[in-house]
């Protein structure tokens, strides 16, 4: 584990004691007592089954829920101080089958977070442009057709070039390929994880596939029924002695456990 | 005399009744549309005025409307014989179909794109306006085309009450027993509805997104 003692201005989100409840009755916690840090520029991935809260912990991150109990902290202030649109517009979002606005051109999903910021249009077409690039579509090809023309691949990609729009030191992805076939599914995980070295953002990524855990990970937080069980490098990972972490390896083949 | 006839020798009054009728429906829509599609937008937002809206809406539709209209004559102000009670009634009437596909429109679009709207970081007036608004317009069209089509039928109802219209020959030719005069004001009517629904529905079709 990479555990040495940090600098507070390494770490880009911290959850400090965080639990959550629906409608804050304490009897149905959804996250209970989480405390965890994610590095600057690091790749975490928030690993559990379905229901074991990883998506609960990442609206936690953006807002979109408020902690029952403790604090989150983004950029070291904590989300219940800062201004939900503002936090929001400064954090990437992307989400399984890409959430893309159908009534709006590829375009226009790309830019629409510079225009909310009131960009020159211009420079939203020049980012619209160079972003379409960045995730392997051809910006003549693609700007002005809408999210029905494109198949499941290509929109997962816009919706990847959407969430870095603005630029934003964090990106949020919550299960992103999980919804396209398992070839796309492989070769975007590919190119994801070259491109995610590349802009060093910070990424937190929600997933239960234990496979692309290890292959996009750079610390796993493994996560069971609302509580943090472990949390370390894929490597360590695949050491652990904890019941749950037994359950996940035991979906890999034997020759991927050896050669991680 | 046979209803060809009829309708030669009464074609300036038949066209002016119909132009009357026309402008019955179309303040009545007017107003119906600038009332609640707004009332729609908010119920979707503050969600404890929904059942009172479309509770209050439901009522009005549930009455008949000629009782409708004899509910309005005693009313200072809006009542009394004549157009403005029969458009107040129109309007009343035209109310529910609108409000309800509006709030059904707004309300039914896909968690995934409103979810990855807020993540982004629009208001929720953004989000009402430029995400739900344009892809329920489809839905909410058709609210209207539903009401325009019953707004169309009722307004015959409204000569009635001297409000004018092609009705005003339906009740004159009952009156006189005469199948020339009520067809005079039946298939106009009848027609000005069909156009109506299917001039709306092609719109429709034009605004669907998906």
């Amino acid at each position: 584990m990479n555990a040495k003692p940090e600098a507070p201005s390494d770490i880009a989100i911290e959850f400090r004691s965080v639990n959550y409840c629906i409608n804050d009755i304490p009897g149905r916690a959804i996250v209970s007592n989480v405390s965890l840090t994610v590095l600057r520029g690091e790749t975490l991935v928030l690993l559990g089954r379905s229901g074991s809260g990883k998506t609960t912990l990442l609206r936690l991150i953006n807002r979109m829920l408020v902690p029952t109990q403790g604090k989150v902290f983004v950029e070291g202030r904590a989300t219940t101080d800062a201004d939900p649109i503002h936090l929001r517009r400064g954090i990437g979002y992307v989400i399984q089958e890409a959430g893309l606005f159908p009534h709006f051109t590829i375009a226009e999903n790309v830019g629409l977070v510079p225009s909310l910021e009131k960009w020159d249009p211009t420079r939203i077409a020049a980012r619209v442009e160079e972003l379409l690039q960045l995730v392997g579509l051809n910006p003549a090809e693609f700007s002005s057709r809408h999210p029905r023309e494109l198949s499941g691949g290509q929109r997962q990609r816009v919706g990847v070039a959407r969430a870095l729009a603005a630029d934003p030191p964090i990106l949020l992805m919550d299960e992103p390929f999980g919804a396209l076939d398992p070839v796309t599914r492989a070769e975007l995980q590919r190119e994801f994880s070259a491109l995610a070295r590349r802009l060093n953002k910070t990424i937190v990524f929600v997933t239960h596939d234990i496979r692309e855990a290890l292959l996009l990970g750079q610390r796993i937080a493994l996560l069971q029924a609302g509580r943090l069980v472990a949390l370390g490098s894929p490597q360590d990972f695949l050491r652990l002695d904890h019941p749950e972490a037994h359950a996940f390896c035991a979906c890999l083949e034997p020759s991927e456990r050896a050669h991680k | 005399m046979n209803p060809w006839t009829f309708f030669l020798s009464h074609r300036s009054e038949i066209l002016s009744a119909t132009l009357d009728h026309v402008t019955l429906v179309l303040i009545a829509m007017a107003f119906a549309i600038a009332i609640a599609v707004p009332l729609g937008m908010l119920i979707v937002q503050h969600r404890h005025l929904r059942s009172i809206a479309l509770g209050i809406a439901s009522v009005f539709q549930t009455i008949p409307s000629l009782a409708l209209f004899g509910f309005l004559i005693p009313i200072p102000f809006i009542g009394g014989i004549g157009r403005r009670t029969a458009i107040v009634a129109l309007i009343l009437y035209a109310l529910l179909p609108i409000l309800r596909n509006t709030y059904v429109g707004l309300s039914g679009v896909d968690p995934t794109i409103l979810e990855a709207a807020e993540a982004m970081g629009m208001t929720n007036t953004q989000i009402l306006l430029r995400v739900r608004f344009p892809l329920a317009l489809s839905v909410i069209l058709a609210g209207i085309r539903t009401a325009t089509v019953i707004t169309i039928g009722v307004a015959t109802i409204a000569a009635a009450i001297g409000a004018g219209g092609l009705g005003t020959f339906i009740f004159r030719g009952v009156a006189m027993v005469s199948d020339s005069v009520i067809l005079a004001g039946a298939i106009p009517a009848a027609l000005l509805a069909i156009f109506a629904d299917l001039l709306l529905g092609l719109l429709e079709r034009r605004l669907k997104v998906v």
